[in-house]
């Protein structure tokens, strides 16, 4: 494959050239991993939502619909051993990472069964024994322990990485800059992925932070960052891949800024009144499951009917999840207090 | 006041309303705060108020808590009057270098010559499912903190009043909301009016049991008063409204009357503000009075749980506080 020059902005024609080898040398399973996933966290957002509606949740919820190809993008590229920490619009980089739809229901709905044993829910589902050491419901919070993680990593001699998700808005705590620097300067690896869905509650990201894009700031820490289309899985795929090599062998630190919209409101309780409808609207006809569909068929790496059964799965498994996570029990809160310690 | 100003608004109305008309009086008086202009705020308190005054004073800012103390404690210091938002208290954790060491250090450490009168409001407390990282009550820590005063409304009447106070105060003061207040109605005055701080409130009168309580567990405690007195025990509601500076000297008159008293809070038991009510109580002549030993009722010493049954569990409800003070009430007897 050419090699991706991280920087700023792509050059098009090296990103266009990249994608037509990713679909050819991608396994086909990989590919359609690839799509199940998207499709998995697509469903799983939309049950979610319909279940809150129905009244079955108590909290609150951030969802990911039209971020899709940012985070399987991204872990698609990561061997089953490596690490992912993340932030409250987290259900996709869960998936993604490979967990188990039930136990994630299972933990959205509050049950003891559930990844967290209904401790954590919606904002805060981790998977550590799957390798989601967990989403943080601070801003920005992640990112120092992300460098606590690739420091035990690089202090123990391990090739694994560690993906580092947070939002446009964490850029602006001091945390960001602190943990950034701090990585540059230890060399180590881990990729921070900020996910730039342009707002962050209502803040857009083109007026709140001084600087565009935000991957120039990696300047600021001597590492290389760069922009992607975060609605093209493959386009994710390829600048991830680059950075997770340059991690892996113990060059440091990148910072990828996937661009990508958010579709719903911010959580439960947004009225949308600091964007247009048109703007949602134009963001939707971008949707980046429609877009891999099309490039799929187009390469021939999938047909229509594959792509059909591939969506259709994805379906039925989040429907069979619900099912056995609404039948799971709560959990008891009797003596909690011997739960906050390690022994 | 004439009667005819007054309404039934809600809490988080009376908040808005004492903003408003304080920012209409004193162009010293901004906001600062993340989404509290077009978005009106996480929970809509500002919701209407960047129409009124614009940008500028209705000033949204990047998710940078630190910055956003730094930057009401640099303008406090100048003269401006800073009300700045902590979306959800949890996240003053960020501020708290800014709001510890600098806003409440500058005046003493200056030798007396210079003030910060700022005010930081912050929605504490659980109960709507947000899990640990959206539901804690830290005012524990700023009553600790000598140059920090802390407020902590439990009606709309004092929402109102009360921040009128802190934002003419001329010190940090802390100013605590409950997220499951916001929704409470109350009758408030049109008029700007001033609640000293300082001053606890009586909220019922009784004889057999002092209850201490301050903001969402007062409505608790009412409540709980309300069913212990069908059992014939007659608690007073003790509403401190102010944990910093304390109104010592109703608590130590109402101990003193009933000779037993149940300190109630959501914040976790050790460590928390219960502790010091007791040394206040331990060490004043209500001691002398004391028929039962002190007690406290207070959340449990674990992060808040996002699951709605554990999450109730986690603080004292009504139920607990029943219990609680008809033990305590047959105590010693
Ligand atoms: C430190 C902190 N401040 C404020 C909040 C409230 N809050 C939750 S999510 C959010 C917006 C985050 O935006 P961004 O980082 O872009 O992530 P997105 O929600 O867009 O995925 C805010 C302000 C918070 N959780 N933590
Ligand atoms: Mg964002």
């Amino acid at each position: 494959m050419e090699e991706i020059v991280l920087r700023p902005v792509l050059d098009p024609a090296v990103i266009s050239h990249g994608r037509q080898q990713l679909l050819h040398t991608l396994p086909k399973e990989r590919l359609a991993w690839m799509l199940q996933k998207m499709c998995e966290i697509r469903y799983f957002e939309e049950k979610a939502e319909e279940l809150y509606t129905r009244g079955l949740v108590h909290g609150t919820m951030h969802l990911s619909i039209g971020q899709e190809a940012s985070s399987v993008g991204s872990i698609a590229v990561l061997r089953p051993d490596d690490l992912i920490i993340h932030h409250h619009r987290g259900h996709g980089h869960t998936i993604a990472k490979g967990a188990d739809l039930k136990l994630m229901m299972a933990e959205f709905l509050g049950k003891e069964c559930g990844y967290c044993r209904g401790r954590g829910g919606s904002m805060h589902i981790a998977d550590i024994a799957g390798g989601n050491l967990g989403a943080t419901g601070v801003v920005g919070s992640g990112i120092p322990t992300a460098v606590g993680i690739a420091l035990a990593l690089q202090m123990r001699r391990s090739t694994q990485v560690l993906l580092a998700f947070f939002g446009d808005g964490a850029v602006n705590l001091g945390e960001f800059h602190e943990a950034l620097n701090m990585a540059a300067i230890w060399k180590l690896p881990v990729v921070f992925i900020c996910e730039n869905n342009q707002y962050g509650m209502s803040g857009p990201a083109r007026t709140m932070c001084a600087v565009q894009p935000l991957s120039v700031r990696a300047v600021a820490y001597n590492m290389p960052g760069q922009t992607v289309d975060g609605n093209d899985v493959l386009e994710v795929y390829q600048v991830v891949q680059a950075a997770v090599e340059r991690a892996r062998g113990g060059e440091g630190p990148s910072f990828v800024e996937t661009y990508t919209y958010r579709w719903r409101g911010h959580s439960k309780s947004d009225r949308n009144v600091y964007r247009t409808q048109a703007e949602i609207e134009e963001w939707k006809q971008r949707c980046p499951i429609a877009r891999f569909k099309q490039v799929l068929v187009e390469a021939g790496a999938l047909t229509a009917t594959e792509i059909e059964a591939i969506d259709a799965q994805a379906k039925a498994n989040i429907e069979r999840a619900t099912e056995e996570a609404l039948a799971c029990p709560e959990p008891s809160p009797e003596n909690l207090e011997a739960e906050v310690y390690a022994p | 006041m004439s009667e005819a100003t007054v309404r039934e608004i809600t809490y988080l109305e009376a908040v808005r309303e004492a903003l408003i008309q304080e920012m209409r009086r004193d162009p010293n008086v901004f906001l600062l705060g993340e989404d509290i202009g077009v978005y009106g705020g996480a929970f809509g308190v500002t919701r209407g108020m960047l129409e009124e005054f614009g940008p500028e004073r209705v000033r949204d800012t990047p998710i940078s808590e630190a910055a956003i103390a730094g930057a009401a404690t640099g303008a406090a210091l100048m003269g401006m009057r800073p009300v700045m938002e902590i979306m959800f208290m949890d996240f003053i954790t960020i501020a708290m270098n800014q709001l510890v060491n600098q806003a409440a250090k500058i005046r003493f450490m200056f030798g007396g010559k210079a003030s910060i009168p700022m005010v930081i409001r912050a929605p504490a407390g659980s109960g709507t499912g947000a899990a640990a990282q959206h539901c804690q009550s830290l005012e524990a820590w700023f009553v600790h903190v000598p140059g920090i005063k802390v407020v902590a409304p439990a009606v709309p009447y004092d929402a109102k009043g009360l921040l009128v106070t802190a934002i003419r105060d001329n010190n940090p003061v802390l100013f605590m909301e409950h997220k499951l207040l916001y929704r409470t109605k109350g009758p408030v005055p049109e008029e700007l009016y001033s609640i000293p701080l300082g001053q606890a409130a009586v909220r019922r009168e009784g004889h057999d049991v002092t209850i201490l309580a301050y903001s969402v567990m007062v409505p608790r405690a009412l409540e709980a008063a309300d069913q212990l007195s069908q059992e014939g025990i007659e608690a007073e509601v003790v509403d401190l409204r102010t944990l910093k500076p304390l109104d010592q000297a109703t608590i130590v008159a109402s101990v003193s009357k009933t000779g037993r008293v149940l300190i109630v809070h959501e914040a976790p038991r050790t460590g928390g503000l219960g502790g010091e009510l007791t040394a206040v109580v331990a060490e004043s002549e209500a001691f002398d009075y004391l028929d039962a030993p002190i007690r406290r009722l207070a959340g449990r010493d674990i992060p808040i749980p996002y699951n709605r049954t554990l999450e109730r569990a986690a603080v004292p409800q009504v139920e607990d506080i029943v219990a609680a003070a008809r033990e305590l009430a047959r105590e010693g007897r």
